[in-house]
């Protein structure tokens, strides 16, 4: 199974530098962006990115707009959103939106790992029912 | 201006205007209609009496006139050659008896020596010499003479009425004797009232009939008014007069003229009334006198009854502007102090609000840096794992020290959660609460508060009590009221703050207990009251426990509160639970209301 590519969004700095090394030292692809046009910008570079890290609070395009906007334009990835407790709503608004999840600051690096793994486990079986209709289309197209 | 004086301004104004306002129509009506009356009655009573006396004054004249009328008469009809036999003349009085009912006492014929030539009545008088007697004087002055009242040779009171005949060349007086007695009854019989009364004086001063009281002293002061008004002296007749001339024609009596005389015009007597009216030509005065308060005593009644009515009806009006205006001043007063609490309320819950904004702004600021040490130190732990470090002697050291750095990490994070919990409800907004996790809240909230003030939490709630409808913040501050009123009950000796939470019917109580000072009961009734407070001044606004009760009241619940001094306090509330058909209405709301407390 090909390694996990994770894109690390918050505007703390800090915070996405040590958490890309902590996902790194596990083994997982880690690509970081420190505002929501990056993020975006980062997708469009790296379209195979599974799963994204997304904090809700940022200056600018917030995390709610960028999730939008990823799902709007990569459909494909999960995104993970990273909230602080008073943005609950936000978070919870997120999930409304198509975010996989979400998880509060601090967080359990051994509950992300899991919740990526379980984020990339999804979009594994999405894009394999995406193949396998294809695959269908294929075979009915020949059929006809 | 204090509050108390300007209160007792509004009251006093109030009182002025309300019975300004009542008072002044009565007044009015009072004096215009009271008035009116006292005018048109006086003037009624004054008319009715005129009128009785004036028919009277008529009556008398009549007599007097029918009398003359009747010697007039006689006279022309016999010659002194028949009237001198005193058996005829008998017979004439008898007849002249019959007729007139005993007014004619005796009849006599005179001569022009003042002879009685001819005489018939009781009393023996034959052949008498009235050469001196003044009613003869007069008689041959005049065609014809009514005398005063006067005692004569009889030595009994009786006038003469006689009438002058020239006949063949010698002149004759014919004359009569009226009976007082049936005379003073023409008068006497005027009896109104209690002191109502009337009499006939001569000009000169002589009563013509018997008054029934004794008034002589007024007799003076009378005529000395009649002589100053002039009164009769317009109807006298001419002094000469013809004896053929038709007698009543001759008589220029005034028929109306009564002068009625009220105490306030003339210096008689100040409490009577007299009404004077002119007889015989002026030469008698037929006088009514009647005390005042006697002639208008129903106008007096009727002005005493009104007055006590005015006198009641005004102490009705100040009693009722008295109370009016109090009751209306303790309710703006109450008012007043009302609008002040909500603004009050409106002030606590803004700064609360703001408190809030603050507490949410500084735990998200903190609640960033805490992650990036979380992370940090868990960087570090992973790096730890490195065989080099895993060698280290102070590997374990260092591990402990990682996991005391996390570990204090989850404490802030704890923090910033509660925080931030607190600072969300700031929402007015009625929602459905689970009012034990409200409960558990606010003691983890004010846990560290309490440990500083020896107290401890004791918390046993009833677990699935329904959810009430309330607005959080709301909530939050009633609960925070309490408990920080329960730990500065104990703030001395520390103690046990007690929270129970259990359903009763429809509704869920809630108990907050200490075990402090205690409330004395004088306290106990005014603890809700606003600004009423027992902490030092600058250290409670006394609106803590009125604005809960206010919140309560609003939600339909209610406050109770038990106290005994020296062993504690326990404040009942009681929160209706939110009803079932809510529920329902309220369902699509569900996910918000539930993830309100998510935690």
């Amino acid at each position: 199974m090909n390694k996990t590519l994770v894109l690390l969004v918050d505007d703390e700095v800090p915070f996405v530098e040590t958490m890309s090394k902590r996902l790194t030292k596990r083994e997982l692809d880690v690509l970081t962006a420190f505002s929501g046009p990056e993020a975006l910008k980062q997708l469009d570079e790296h379209p195979d990115v599974d799963v994204a890290v997304l904090g809700v609070k940022m200056p600018g395009m917030d995390g709610i707009e960028t999730l939008r906007e990823i799902k709007r334009l990569h459909p494909s990835v999960e995104v993970v959103m990273l909230t602080g407790y008073g943005t609950i709503e936000s978070a919870i608004d997120g999930m409304k939106q198509g975010a996989f999840d979400f998880m509060v600051k601090p967080c359990d690096m051994d509950l992300l790992m899991n919740k990526i793994k379980e984020a990339k486990n999804k979009k594994t079986q999405h894009e394999q029912k995406i193949i396998e209709a294809k695959n269908l289309e294929i075979i009915l197209r020949k059929g006809n | 201006m204090t509050k108390e004086q300007y209160y007792s301004l509004l009251t006093r104004r109030m009182i002025l205007i309300v019975m300004l306002v009542s008072f002044a129509p009565l007044v009015l009506i009072m004096g215009l209609t009271g008035y009116n009356f006292h005018t048109s009655y006086k003037n009624k009573v004054i008319d009715h009496l005129e009128e009785i006396v004036r028919k009277h004054k008529q009556h008398v004249d009549d007599f007097l006139m029918e009398k003359l009328a009747d010697l007039n008469v006689l006279a022309s009809s016999f010659s002194p050659e028949v009237l001198s036999q005193e058996k005829f003349l008998q017979e004439l009085l008898g007849h002249l008896r019959k007729g007139g009912g005993g007014t004619f006492s005796d009849l006599g014929l005179v001569d022009e020596q003042g002879i009685q030539v001819a005489y018939a009545g009781p009393f023996n008088l034959g052949r008498a010499n009235y050469m001196a007697a003044e009613w003869f004087i007069e008689s041959k002055r005049s065609s014809y003479y009514i005398s005063d009242v006067f005692l004569g040779l009889r030595g009994i009171p009786h006038f003469v009425i006689a009438v002058k005949k020239d006949w063949q060349g010698r002149q004759w007086i014919f004359r009569a004797t009226i009976d007082f007695d049936s005379f003073n009854r023409l008068v006497e019989n005027i009896h109104i009232g209690k002191t109502g009364m009337a009499f006939i004086i001569s000009k000169a001063g002589a009563f013509q009939t018997k008054p029934r009281m004794d008034i002589r002293a007024e007799k003076d002061m009378l005529l000395d008014f009649i002589r100053k008004q002039k009164i009769g002296t317009e109807g006298k007749p001419p002094k000469e007069d013809r004896l053929d001339a038709p007698i009543l024609a001759q008589n220029n009596f005034a028929a109306g003229d009564v002068l009625v005389v009220s105490p306030d015009q003339q210096p008689l007597n100040q409490h009577m009334i007299y009404f004077i009216s002119p007889l015989k030509n002026g030469e008698w005065f037929l006088i009514y006198r009647q005390d005042e308060g006697d002639a208008f005593s129903d106008l007096y009644r009727a002005r005493t009854l009104a007055f006590g009515i005015f006198l009641l009806g005004g102490l009705v009006i100040t009693v009722t502007a008295f109370l009016l205006s109090k009751r209306m001043v303790n309710r703006i007063a109450r008012a007043d102090r009302e609008k002040e609490m909500m603004n009050e309320q409106v002030i606590e819950t803004g700064k609360l609000a703001s408190l809030g904004e603050l507490a949410a702004g500084i735990a998200h600021e903190i609640n960033n840096p805490v992650a990036i040490m979380v992370e940090e130190a868990g960087w570090i732990q992973d790096m730890l794992e490195a065989d080099e470090f895993k060698q280290s002697e102070d590997y374990e050291e260092m591990q402990r020290a990682v996991n005391q750095i996390r570990t204090q990490g989850g404490r802030c994070k704890e923090i910033t959660h509660k925080l931030l919990s607190f600072a969300r409800r700031t929402d007015p907004a009625v929602k459905e609460v689970q009012l034990n996790s409200m409960v558990n809240e606010m003691a983890d909230f004010s846990e560290q508060r309490a440990k500083y003030s020896n107290v401890v939490f004791q918390l046993d709630l009833a677990p699935d009590i329904p959810p009430i409808a309330a607005s959080p913040s709301e909530i939050q501050q009633v609960l925070l009221n309490f408990v920080n009123n329960a730990i500065d009950a104990m703030n001395e000796k520390g103690g046990v703050l007690t929270m129970t939470t259990r359903r009763e019917n429809d509704f869920i109580v809630l108990n907050v207990s200490d075990t402090g000072q205690g409330i004395p009961q004088a306290n106990l009734q005014r603890i809700f009251d606003p600004f009423f407070t027992t902490k030092p001044v600058g250290k409670g606004t006394g609106l803590g426990l009125s604005i809960c009760y206010g919140i309560i009241e609003k939600m339909g619940g209610r406050i109770s509160v038990n106290s005994a001094v020296g062993v504690g306090t326990t404040f009942h509330i009681h929160l209706p639970v939110v009803r079932e058909e809510d529920d329902e209405e309220e369902e699509p709301q569900a996910d918000s209301a539930t993830y309100t407390y998510f935690d």
